[in-house]
C-alpha cells in the first residue's frame, strides 16, 4: 500500500501544519506579531489614466516599526501596486507576478496588461486560501485603456472608478464619495488622492508619516516618492546628546578567540617510509 | 453569563512622565484618547491637579481614570475639612496607594504617575502599577510609551539604586528648564514610534511658586 508521504506533492498550499497551529493556539500560546502595513492605499481613475496613492507607514503592532517604507511596488513600467496587510507578504506577492509579468513580457515582446497582473495576482492569493494577507489596488494603462482594480487576500477582486483598502480605507473613501467625478485632470486627480491619504494617516493610527503618489499614462509613469511630508519632527533638543566611553558600567568582560594566525616552525617526521613518499609526490603536510 | 476580562476595560492609549528636581517638578501626558485603531478626541487632558502641591497622570482606561480622580479629589476636600490644610504628596501618594489596592479584586485599568513637592519643598516622583503597589523615585513613565521612554531617561537622569547605603537622593541635579527639554524631546521621540502618543503634550511645572501649564504640539498622524 502506498504511504500518504510516497506520493507526490500536487501544488498549492498544504494544510498540514493547520491543526498544529490551531492545538497551539487552544493552549494559549501566542502567536509572533506580523509586521503589518496598517496603512492607507488609494487608487483613481481620471481623464489620462490612473493616480495611486499610499502611506509610508509600517506598524509592528503598536509600534512603528518603518516610519518611511514604500507601498506602491512596480509591477511593469505601466502597471504599479499598492500593498496593503502583513509587509512581507505584499512584497513577495507583487515581486513574483512582476517577475512573471516580465518573462510574459519577453515571450509575447509586448507590454503588459493590468487583467494579466490581475489574473497572476487573484490565481495566486486565492489558492493560499487567504493565509497570504496581501490586499492589493493595481493600477496601470494599457493598450486596452487606464485599469484600476482592488483584490483582496483571498482572491477576489473588483474593478472600480476610485479605491480605497487598508486600516486607513474608511477615512480616505469618505474623502472620494465626496469630491470624486469622472473626467478629473491630472491635478485634480494627485490632490485628490493626497487628500484621502492625508485622511487616512491623521484620522487612522494604523497609518501615517508621508504621502506617496504614483501616476500612470498613456506611455508614461511618475513616481513621486514622498510627494507630501506633513508630518515633522516637532521638537529637537538643542542641547543633544552624549555617550562618553565608561557610562556603561559592565560587570565582567569575556574576551573570545575568534581566529588564530599560525607561524609553521617546524615539521615533523610521521615515519620515515611516509615521509619519502609524501615527498615523492609533493604531498607535505604541516603540522604544528 | 461568563464574566469576560477584557469586555469590561478599554485601553485608551496615552502616556505619562514625571521627572523630580531639587525644588521642582515637572509632570507631562500626551492628550490623545484613542481606542482601537481611531482617535477619539486629540484634546484630552490626563493630568488631574489634586493640591496645590499635588499633581496626578494618569493612562489606561479613561472610565476608571475619571472615577479614580474624582474619588481622590472628595477624599482630598474631605481631609481638608478635618485637619485645615492641604495634604502633602507624600500623604496623597499612600491614599492613592490604598484606593487603588482597595479594588484588588476588580481593579483601576489606570497607570499613574504622582508628581509634587514634599514637606521640605523638594521634588517628589511616586509611581505606581494598577494596584497599587507604589515606590518613591526621580523620574518615572506609564502608559503606552513607558517602555520607549524609560530606557532614555534612565540614561539621561541615571538614578542611583534605592538600595545602597547611605539613602542617596534620586532628584535629579538638572535645572527645570533643562528637565523640561528633556521631557519635550523625550516625547517628540515616542510619537515618532508608538501610535497611541501624539497630537499635543501638556507639561505641569510645580515649584515654590505654584503650577505652571505647558503646551507642545506634537505629529498628529
Amino acid at each position: 500500500m502506498v504511504k500518504m508521504t510516497d506520493l507526490p506533492t500536487k501544488g498549492g498550499f498544504s494544510f498540514d501544519l493547520c491543526t498544529r497551529n490551531q492545538m497551539l493556539l487552544d493552549k494559549g500560546v501566542q502567536m509572533p506579531p506580523f509586521r503589518k502595513t496598517g496603512t492607507t492605499i488609494v487608487g483613481l481613475v481620471f481623464q489620462d489614466g490612473v493616480v495611486l496613492g499610499a502611506d509610508t507607514r509600517a506598524t509592528e503592532g503598536p509600534i512603528v516599526a518603518d516610519k518611511n517604507c514604500e507601498k506602491i511596488h512596480f509591477m511593469a513600467p505601466n502597471i504599479y501596486c499598492c500593498g496593503a496587510g502583513t509587509a512581507a507578504d505584499t512584497e513577495a506577492v507583487t515581486d513574483m507576478v512582476s517577475s512573471q509579468l516580465q518573462l510574459h513580457r519577453y515571450a509575447t515582446g509586448r507590454e503588459s496588461r493590468v487583467v494579466t497582473a490581475l489574473t497572476l495576482l487573484k490565481s495566486h492569493l486565492f489558492s493560499y486560501q487567504g493565509h497570504v494577507s496581501a490586499a492589493l489596488v493595481l493600477g496601470g494603462v494599457d493598450v486596452t485603456g487606464p485599469h484600476l482594480q482592488t483584490v483582496y487576500p483571498h482572491g477576489s477582486t473588483d474593478t472600480l472608478p476610485f479605491a480605497t483598502m487598508g486600516s486607513g480605507s474608511l477615512a480616505a473613501m469618505s474623502v472620494f464619495e465626496s469630491k470624486y467625478r469622472e473626467g478629473l485632470t491630472r491635478e485634480e486627480g494627485i490632490e485628490l488622492v493626497a487628500e484621502a491619504i492625508c485622511a487616512g494617516i491623521f484620522n487612522d493610527l494604523g497609518s501615517g508619516s508621508n504621502v506617496d503618489v504614483c501616476v500612470i499614462t498613456k506611455g508614461q509613469t511618475e513616481y513621486l516618492r514622498n510627494y507630501q511630508l506633513p508630518n515633522p519632527r516637532t521638537y529637537i533638543s538643542s542641547k543633544g546628546y552624549s555617550f562618553v566611553k565608561g557610562q556603561t558600567v559592565f560587570l565582567e568582560q569575556l574576551l573570545l578567540l575568534v581566529s588564530k594566525l599560525v607561524h609553521v616552525e617546524a615539521i615533523f617526521q610521521l615515519r620515515v617510509d611516509e615521509w619519502q613518499y609524501r615527498i615523492n609526490w609533493g604531498l607535505v603536510p604541516c603540522l604544528c | 453569563m461568563a464574566l469576560r476580562g477584557d469586555w469590561m476595560y478599554e485601553n485608551n492609549g496615552g502616556t505619562c512622565v514625571a521627572i523630580a528636581g531639587i525644588d521642582y517638578c515637572v509632570v507631562a501626558a500626551d492628550t490623545r484618547l484613542s481606542v482601537g485603531y481611531n482617535i477619539l478626541t486629540r484634546d484630552h487632558s490626563k493630568i488631574c491637579s489634586l493640591a496645590d502641591k499635588v499633581v496626578l497622570a494618569s493612562s489606561g482606561f479613561q472610565g476608571d481614570i475619571r472615577a479614580l480622580h474624582k474619588n481622590l479629589a472628595a477624599r482630598h476636600l474631605l481631609y481638608q475639612h478635618q485637619h485645615n490644610k492641604q495634604m502633602s504628596c507624600p500623604a496623597m501618594g499612600q491614599l492613592l496607594s490604598n484606593t487603588l489596592y482597595y479594588k484588588r479584586f476588580f481593579p483601576y485599568y489606570a497607570f499613574n504617575v504622582l508628581g509634587g513637592l514634599d514637606n521640605e519643598g523638594k521634588g517628589c516622583v511616586f509611581t505606581y502599577d494598577a494596584v497599587g503597589s507604589y515606590e518613591r523615585v526621580g523620574y518615572s513613565a506609564q502608559g503606552s510609551g513607558s517602555s520607549l521612554i524609560m530606557p532614555v531617561l534612565d540614561n539621561q537622569l541615571k538614578s542611583p539604586s534605592p538600595l545602597l547605603l547611605p539613602a542617596r537622593d534620586a532628584v535629579t541635579p538638572l535645572s527645570e528648564t533643562e528637565a523640561v527639554d528633556l521631557v519635550k524631546d523625550v516625547f517628540a521621540s515616542a510619537t515618532e514610534r508608538d501610535i497611541y502618543t501624539g497630537d499635543k503634550l501638556e507639561i505641569v511645572v510645580i515649584n515654590a511658586s505654584g503650577i505652571k501649564r505647558e503646551y507642545l504640539e506634537l505629529r498628529k498622524d
